[in-house]
């Protein structure tokens, strides 16, 4: 390999490494922007905002967190993550032992009836006017049941647990025990991997989920925070108007953008810190799912 | 429960005939599998299924108090009054075109950003730009629609002022209908480029690395190798991907348009899913919402199939 061909390759991956970084960069920036306003004292005005703001203030933070319907608002999303991740679970464990029995009765007509509902369903409507009419409206049930079991989740539980040998249970069978204790007592215990794997999809997925919030919780105390958060940022002149209008302690004025920028970032937060340690379990996701897909 | 069970295997034997004995007899001989599953059957059943037969209101007046089996059937009157309506057409072209410029400019970003990062050797700085890539993947768009429009904002963000500085026009990137587009495609190729890539990048791991060595001996460069090993071995992955991509052209990122756009940039960015929103559940139009969601479903059902019809023409990687 001659001289120059190694100049040029360290030139090339050089500038491969500076590409990287920039992308870096732009993706950093919007959320280090919003950041610096939030902290960024009244008195910066809003056109120089810098990365490290000249006078910092965490006024913006404490209007927010004392605004009684932030606190309501992440109450109700931790709700419906808890709640709604534990049945979930729960639920699709239940169903994907009996469908992983190659002798349980019409077995792949069950499994069937889940598969169709891949993809066949019925869109927004049809949901919304079901939940109406089962009276779920303003319920954390209207959160956690309409998506309560993902067929493709399903379909990944059994299919690990089809890969079990079946001398697990059959000395629990000798011994007398049912199909309920030993899902529960044996089989559980080894699938904990896979169901940290389903619940953890479940959780962000619930920890994110703001539309059927918005259709199915016309109250704003049943609402949950990214709710709260579109409802001060978008809509919310009203909302934050209010909120900087809340001359609570000292004559601190807080502009609307401050807050707005507050708000983003006390519901953006527990994912910052979260998603480095989870993605990892995501990617996995992606893989089983591209081999099916 | 021993005594039951005797009762009900005598009562099974009397009753049933020889054929449908069998079948009780297995149920019961699989009686608590049958329990595990019937709190899954019971949620299919209701939340999966009842809502598969609510999609015949697109082919009745529905009225709530009437319910779904109680509203008169009115045929293809529903469908006739969506196709009938100009702004139904716009929004089908909007829907359309969106979803072509994200094919045409968003698919080829992730693809790039996995070969490039594939050269990197640094194993900790390949990490560190990976999760740096995903962070946007988390952040829902409601948050993010939140974030841009201060972001993006004529007066305030840090992109109009740059242009005022150097003696440009601010831009209303969320509010004027020539903008819209592009920044709704900038964005969404901004959110989920580095998540996109990680399919690539198992691939890329997956090829036989002795390939490269046979190919550093025959004297090869960066750029052979690329041509000549890396993109042959993607391609299988990237024909899925384009196939799935076709098959959500009438898919309509709701959750991004919902929380980025108003009014004033409706004839360009609204789209079937914020159109069945607003007209079925801000109108009430619940039969004409419902037709068009079926429509729209009907229509990405036919392009998921043809697409597959022809990757399947072109090559032996089909979806099925």
């Amino acid at each position: 390999m001659s001289y120059r061909a190694s100049a040029v390759e360290r030139l090339v991956t050089g500038g491969i490494y500076a590409l990287m970084f920039l992308i870096c960069v732009v993706t950093l920036y919007p959320f280090l922007y919003i950041l610096s306003t939030s902290l960024a004292s009244s008195n910066v005005p809003l056109t120089q905002i810098q990365l490290i703001p000249p006078e910092i203030s965490l006024e913006s933070y404490r209007r927010v967190l004392e605004y009684p319907l932030i606190g309501i608002g992440y109450c109700n999303t931790i709700v419906r993550t808890v709640l709604g991740t534990f049945l979930s679970v729960l639920v699709t464990l239940m169903m994907a032992y009996p469908l992983s029995k190659k002798y349980f009765p019409h077995r792949t007509f069950w499994t069937g009836l889940v598969v169709f509902t891949m993809f066949f369903s019925g869109g927004i409507i049809p949901n919304y006017i079901l939940v109406r009419s089962l009276g779920l409206m303003n319920t954390v049930w209207a959160l956690v049941l309409p998506e309560l079991v993902s067929a493709f989740n399903l379909v990944i539980v059994r299919n690990f647990m089809m890969s079990l040998p079946d001398s697990l249970e059959e000395s629990a069978k000798i011994d007398g025990a049912n199909d309920i204790t030993i899902l529960f007592r044996i089989v559980l215990p080894i699938c904990k991997p896979i169901i940290a794997t389903i619940a953890l999809w479940v959780a962000v997925w619930h920890w994110n989920s703001w539309f059927d919030s918005l259709i199915y919780a016309t109250r704003a105390e049943n609402q949950v925070v990214q709710l709260v958060m579109r409802r001060i940022v978008l809509e919310g002149s009203q909302n934050s108007m209010s909120l900087s209008a809340q001359m609570n302690r000292q004559n601190e004025i807080v502009t609307p953008e401050n807050l707005k920028a507050a708000t983003i970032m006390v519901t953006t937060i527990p994912i910052l810190l979260v998603y480095p340690f989870v993605q990892k379990y995501f990617v996995k996701g992606i893989m089983i799912g591209s081999l099916k897909g | 429960m021993a005594a039951a069970s005797s009762l009900f295997k005598r009562y099974a034997l009397q009753k049933a005939s020889p054929g449908e004995r069998g079948v009780f007899q297995q149920y019961w001989k699989h009686r608590h599998l049958f329990l595990l599953l019937l709190p899954g059957l019971v949620y299919f059943i209701v939340f999966r299924y009842l809502p598969i037969y609510g999609l015949t209101i697109a082919f009745k007046d529905f009225r709530f108090l009437e319910g779904i089996w109680g509203s008169p059937w009115v045929g293809l009157d529903v469908f006739q009054n969506v196709f009938s309506r100009a702004d139904f057409w716009e929004v089908f072209r909007n829907t359309f075109l969106l979803s072509i410029y994200k094919l045409i400019f968003g698919f080829a970003p992730p693809i790039l950003f996995a070969l490039l990062l594939n050269e990197i050797r640094n194993a900790f700085y390949k990490k560190a730009v990976q999760t740096i890539s995903y962070l946007p993947h988390f952040v829902s768009w409601v948050v993010l629609g939140g974030l841009f429009i201060q972001f993006l904002s004529p007066s305030i963000g840090p992109i109009n002022i740059l242009l005022k500085a150097m003696g440009l026009k601010a831009i209303y990137f969320l509010g004027d209908p020539k903008w819209f587009r592009t920044t709704l495609v900038v964005t969404d190729i901004w959110k989920s480029m580095g998540w996109g890539s990680i399919i690539y990048l198992a691939s890329l791991s997956n090829i036989d690395t002795a390939m490269y060595e046979a190919a550093d001996i025959d004297g090869a460069n960066r750029w052979q190798k690329m041509r000549s090993i890396t993109l042959p071995s993607l391609s299988p992955v990237i024909t899925i991907m384009l196939i799935l991509a076709v098959g959500k052209l009438v898919n309509d990122n709701f959750d991004q348009i919902f929380n980025m756009y108003n009014p004033a940039v409706y004839s360009v960015g609204d789209v079937l899913g914020t159109y069945t929103y607003r007209e079925g559940l801000e109108n009430m139009s619940y039969s004409y919402a419902t037709a068009v969601e079926l429509f729209k479903n009907v229509i990405a059902f036919a392009l998921v199939y043809s697409a597959n019809k022809i990757a399947g023409k072109i090559n032996e990687y089909g979806i099925w």
